[in-house]
């Protein structure tokens, strides 16, 4: 444990990435999510299709393969995040937030946004269908049935399945090492390599740092599932 | 009991401009004929009473006239204007229609209050304090003023229906339309909406509404609408209606429902 103590700087600034990553990845899956379920189950035939081509495109595809593809082949396509530096001073060291985290972070959006919506799909589908043409009928146009009347409920409904999405957006942060973001598990592995002798320890200890915030997902959840449940 | 009009109320078919016009009006469910060029002129302040057996259509034909459902052909009119196919022009003409379903559907997220008040804030931009004041105003007219905090699940069926009526007149609608608004009631809660609805068509609403109940269509309705097969076959005043039908359907179908 001595080497983990003695790495503890170096172990917060990998989290701060991994955190950082999850939280701009998280807020922007649920955005991008919650726009494709509304074209999704939206009037407009050629957004209904484009949205469903979408979620099974990326879906199916590999997040590693997704991730790949805005670091190695969207700047080909003139999609660059050039433009993204920014260092965020800690007390641990400097996070710094370049193109090839911007990359990462839209892969990851990408990517989650797919699973949200699904499970945002899966709430709409659990909102009866009287009540959106209730909406109609006072003479809210669709954009206000949804954002009114749908997805409030919708939300409540897909806490759960949002929460294991997101949860598996902690998770799968860690791609994002294999592009050469200093997140968590690039370095766990440096550490691992430099100390060979600790290498239990160093598991136990990132493990266990992965399940308390995890853990601190599934908490606050509970808690919003708790708080919005309808009496 | 019966219902005294004001001295504008309810000339019958086609006299003056009509509030509501259906002309020729065409609906198809793949080869299912459900609407078979539909006529209908609906007078301000007259209550036209909808009735005939399952599957005619009546359902179908209170859904266009609000657009919930398109039509193949004919035109619909609210107030001299045709309804607007899509986007805002159609949401606008919506808010000017009334709608109450079967089955309720209140805002299960939202408190009864809120529920009155989401359209007038929403869609006709009132304040929430003017919307609130006039939605208790609405509430305590169908009496369910004390239930305005709680959610609709907390509320029998009759309470629910009379909160949809408040939400639906909470946008001072030109025109109300109901579809069996009390076939999914217990008996004992029938007569508290019917109640609210006779007093309605007393202040002079127009009203459409599918219902089987005869006694509300005696009280209140200036003309009956007897439809089959997704075509209109008999319009007449109630008692001509009931009492004396012209067409063998019309006296097939009161049979069938009188004997019970
Ligand atoms: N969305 C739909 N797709 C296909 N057919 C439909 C649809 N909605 C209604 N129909 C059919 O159209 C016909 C008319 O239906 P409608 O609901 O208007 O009848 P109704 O007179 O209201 O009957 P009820 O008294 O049972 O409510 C019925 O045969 C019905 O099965
Ligand atoms: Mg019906």
């Amino acid at each position: 444990m001595d080497v983990v103590w003695e790495h503890r700087e170096a172990i917060a600034l990998a989290f701060a990435y991994t955190v950082l990553l999850f939280v701009f990845a998280g807020v922007g899956s649920l955005i991008g999510g919650t726009l494709l379920t509304a074209m999704r189950v939206g009037p407009i035939k050629v957004l209904r299709w484009a949205a469903a081509i979408y979620v099974t495109l990326v879906r199916n595809t590999p997040l590693l393969i997704v991730i790949f593809f805005f670091r190695l082949a969207a700047p080909k396509m003139d999609l660059r995040f050039d433009f993204v530096d920014v260092v965020l001073p800690t007390t641990v060291g400097d996070v710094r937030i370049n193109n090839i985290f911007a990359a990462c972070t839209v892969g990851l959006t990408v990517y989650t946004a797919a699973f949200v919506c699904e499970a945002l799909r899966s709430g709409v589908n659990a909102v009866p269908l009287g009540q959106a043409e209730a909406a109609r009928a006072i003479g809210m146009p669709f954009a206000g049935v949804m954002r009114y009347v749908v997805l409030p409920q919708a939300f409540r409904a897909s806490i759960p399945p949002l929460a294991n999405v997101q949860i598996a957006l902690l998770k799968n942060t860690t791609v994002a090492g294999a592009l050469g973001v200093s997140e968590a598990f690039i370095r766990m592995r440096g550490l691992l390599n430099d100390n060979p002798t600790a290498r239990i320890s160093l598991f136990i200890a990132f493990a266990a740092i992965f399940v308390v915030l995890v853990e601190v997902l599934s908490f606050v959840a509970n808690r919003l599932e708790r708080r919005v449940r309808v009496a | 009991m019966t219902v005294h009009r004001g001295a504008e109320a309810a000339p019958t078919n086609g006299a003056g401009q009509a509030l509501v016009r259906l002309a020729g009006v065409q609906k198809h469910y793949g080869n299912l004929h459900v609407l078979k060029d539909i006529d209908l002129d609906v007078a301000r302040g007259e209550v036209v009473v909808v009735i005939g057996p399952s599957g005619a259509g009546k359902s179908t034909l209170c859904r266009a006239i609000n657009r919930l459902e398109t039509i193949d052909e004919g035109e619909i009119l609210l107030d001299g204007e045709p309804l607007p196919a899509e986007g805002k022009g159609l949401a606008r003409l919506r808010a000017d229609v009334g709608m109450v379903f079967q089955s309720f559907n209140l805002f299960a997220h939202k408190t009864v209050l809120e529920n009155v008040t989401l359209g007038p804030i929403k869609v006709r931009k009132k304040s929430k304090a003017e919307a609130e004041t006039r939605a208790k105003e609405l509430l305590e007219r169908v009496g369910v003023a004390h239930q305005a905090a709680k959610y609709p699940a907390q509320l029998s069926g009759g309470q629910q229906q009379r909160v949809a009526i408040a939400r639906a007149l909470a946008m001072d609608p030109k025109v109300m339309l109901f579809d069996e608004p009390t076939s999914a009631l217990d008996p004992e809660m029938i007569k508290e909406v019917l109640d609210v609805m006779v007093d309605l068509a007393e202040r002079g609403m127009t009203m459409i509404v599918v219902t089987h109940e005869m006694g509300f269509a005696r009280t209140a309705a200036n003309r009956v609408v007897f439809m089959a097969d997704g075509a209109i076959v008999e319009s007449a005043d109630p008692e001509t209606f009931f009492t004396n039908p012209e067409s063998d359907r019309a006296k097939d179908f009161l049979g069938k429902i009188l004997k019970h």
